[in-house]
């Protein structure tokens, strides 16, 4: 079968076929955790929980990078864009995050030189026109959007760019896996993984993972189709109990990854511990810039430290992130929490599991 | 209002305009006119009815692929008081200029604006021109504001909707939004979309002329789009709206765009579609007026009304699930990806 437009992967048909599939092999009563903001607007945009059988709970992971983004981070940004001279450049998912006292947003309704930019070579151009300002880009995102960073690093490296810098709040995947798993109340029986991670990645990034706790983890696409794909595979393992680390997204994910974005990433970051919003800190899940790209790297140019910050009051993110809780279980959701004032990062970002929750479903 | 600041959020059509309307701007012109929020004001003067409707023009860039902002500037008043069911006839124009504009491009917006005009049969009979410093607007800001006559067996309004009315889509989503989005300044896609900016007054007619009375409810998804109109209509009309997926009209291209940076195009803008509440019986007669005419060719009927949840809009997914759809709480802003 070849199937050529994104399209025909949301043919009604197979889903159809898919589902009842599900619903025939489907006897247990299961966790599956998806751990990408993507899957989790797909999801609930195409009603995949209404078409799902009881036996089934699909919960979100930690993988809306503007989630797992710390309170801490948030702040430093914000306290970036209050430097003179200073232009922040930012994918617009983070303008509204609400840090401790303010949100990129608002900075800019204050008059800081706030821009959003669609790509870091965006910023890039922004920093080459105006030699006048220090343009610093706000490096947030997992593996898929890193490799960009580390280009326009190099990029800036080889123009000799003295006003263009990184802040690198990056995280890995597979070691939230591993963190996740170490949480006691978390319980899982199987993954979807992400896709356009896994691009970058490969699919045996996550052997080891997988070889350690024997979870049954599946690799999708995005489109209904593909998810409700792997969802089926995740079933058919668990019911089988024959788990195993499978790749339902073949047309775009290898075995070993994109071998150039992994070198380019290689070469201007290496990894380093990060604090992840509602898991804390976890060993070597982010990406510091490496000493010889010092001089692009902001936290440095700047001088910044990241003061404690503590998440806002009765926000349970944290929870839901980890699949603890539902948004619904949240006190504040709803009543207090909606996207018109958002509490915490689980409501602000499209990819949230709060926004998903009060956008498309009745919970 | 919980904001010491206007945000750019307030200008985006959804939940937070609302908002700002409710709070600042009804309490302190409070009248039963202005209390409806159609698209424009319906009331009587000298026994005849008129829609009188005003819109402002600020759109970056100002020339975007299929149109410019003063073509933009008179289709969307003429289109604001054609879905009040009127007729539109006089418009007045306003241009608000920034110091140091090239000449050359206010002709040519001048004369956009005369072209548009004149395709929709209406008279620009009034009108005035400002001059500002450099900084003071973002090159040209236009407004427009329109008067139409509404004849007598036409009624519409957005609280009109009734249970089993069928819902009529003139054409494809999101093609203006992402024309104006794909042409914005740091975005370098290429795209063949063009805006779909248009006078739908000729429409209108040959709808109304198919089934007058039976035409309840017509909009323009203009600002907010789709979603946060039907959001509208269902709250206003107390009728649950249950749209379907796979009927929608989308450009494969303007899907892909779509996607690529995680917006719904649901909630982006059209200049030149309509959506028509009709009663059943006259919706295949209303279908056929709407695809005769050359911006209808991809008309369809996307949904029904009922008196199940009401105020409520549900879509059936191509999947065959549900979901709810919302109302656009703020600007749609681009994901990490």
């Amino acid at each position: 079968m070849t199937i050529k437009h994104s399209e025909e992967y949301r043919d009604a048909e197979l889903s159809r076929r898919l589902v009842e599939k599900i619903r025939q092999t489907s006897r247990r009563p299961i966790r599956l955790m998806e751990v990408c903001g993507t899957h989790t607007v797909s999801i609930f945009r195409s009603g995949i929980r209404s078409v799902l059988p009881q036996t089934i709970a699909l919960l979100s992971g930690p993988g809306c990078p503007v989630c797992v983004t710390d309170q801490a981070e948030i702040d430093a940004f914000v306290a970036l864009a209050r430097q003179p001279g200073v232009t922040v450049a930012t994918f617009g998912d983070l303008m509204r995050v609400p840090g401790s006292a303010s949100s990129l947003q608002r900075e800019k309704a204050e008059g800081r030189d706030v821009r959003i930019v669609y790509s870091t070579v965006d910023a890039l151009a922004i920093a080459q026109k105006d030699p006048g300002r220090q343009v610093v880009f706000l490096g947030v995102g997992f593996e898929t959007t890193a490799p960009t960073v580390a280009a326009a690093v190099a990029a800036a490296a080889g123009l000799k760019l003295a006003n263009f810098s990184v802040i690198s709040a990056h995280k890995l995947v597979p070691p939230a896996l591993e963190a996740l798993m170490a949480i006691e109340a978390v319980r899982v029986d199987g993954f979807i993984l992400p896709g356009h991670v896994s691009v970058i990645i490969g699919l045996d990034a996550y052997r080891p993972f997988f070889e350690r706790h024997r979870l049954p983890c599946v690799v999708a696409g995005f489109e209904p189709t593909d998810i409700l794909q792997a969802v089926d595979m995740l079933v058919g393992q668990i019911e089988a109990d024959r788990p195993a680390l499978e790749n339902a997204y073949p047309r775009a994910v290898s075995a070993d990854g994109n071998a150039k974005a992994r070198k380019v990433l290689a070469e201007v970051f290496e990894p380093a511990d990060a604090c992840w919003r509602g898991i804390g800190r976890i060993p070597a899940s982010g990406l510091r810039i490496r000493a010889a790209y010092a001089a692009f790297d902001a936290e440095r140019r700047f001088g910044l430290t990241l003061p404690e910050a503590k998440p806002p009051k009765g926000c349970a993110c944290g929870e839901i992130l980890t699949g603890k809780k539902t948004p619904p279980e949240c006190a504040l959701f709803r009543k207090v929490c909606t996207p018109l004032d958002p509490v915490g990062p689980c409501m602000v970002s499209s990819e949230g599991t709060c926004a998903a929750y009060y956008k498309y479903s009745d919970a | 209002m919980k904001t010491d600041k206007i945000l750019l959020d307030h200008g985006s059509g959804g939940k937070i305009s609302h908002r700002l309307t409710q709070e600042l701007l009804l309490p302190v012109f409070d009248n039963p006119i202005l209390a409806e929020l159609n698209d424009g004001a319906i009331f009587e003067l000298n026994g005849r009815r008129v829609a009188f409707s005003t819109d402002s023009y600020t759109v970056d860039p100002i020339f975007f692929p299929g149109g410019d902002i003063g073509e933009l500037a008179v289709n969307g008043t003429v289109n604001d008081l054609a879905m009040c069911g009127a007729v539109p006839a006089y418009l007045s124009a306003a241009l608000i200029i920034e110091e140091g504009f090239p000449t050359e491009q206010l002709q040519a917006i001048v004369a956009s604006m005369g072209r548009a005009a004149e395709f929709a049969g209406v008279q620009v009979v009034t009108g005035d021109t400002k001059v500002v410093p450099r900084g003071a607007v973002d090159k040209i800001f236009i407004n427009t504001s329109g008067l139409g006559v509404i004849p007598a067996a036409v009624e519409v309004a957005c609280h009109r909707a009734q249970p089993g009315d069928v819902i009529i889509l003139s054409g494809t989503l999101a093609d203006h939004g992402v024309s104006v989005l794909a042409r914005r300044e740091g975005l370098s896609f290429d795209t063949t979309v063009q805006s779909d900016t248009a006078p739908l007054n000729h429409m209108v007619r040959a709808m109304f002329a198919a089934a007058g009375g039976g035409i309840h409810v017509l909009r323009d998804p203009t600002r907010g789009g789709l979603g946060t109109a039907l959001n509208e209509i269902a709250e206003k009309s107390g009728v649950g709206i249950r749209i379907h997926e796979e009927r929608i009209p989308v450009k494969p291209e303007v899907a892909a765009l779509c996607e690529l940076l995680g917006f719904d195009p649901l909630y982006l803008a059209n200049e030149g579609k309509l959506i028509a509440f009709t009663a059943p019986e006259d919706a295949e007669a209303v279908l056929r007026a709407v695809r005769s005419d050359p911006r209808g060719r991809d008309a369809a009927v996307i949904g029904e009304c009922s008196a199940d949840r009401p105020g409520r809009v549900y879509m059936q997914t191509r999947i065959g699930g549900t979901r709810i759809v919302d109302m656009l709480a703020g600007e749609q802003l681009p994901r990490i990806c």
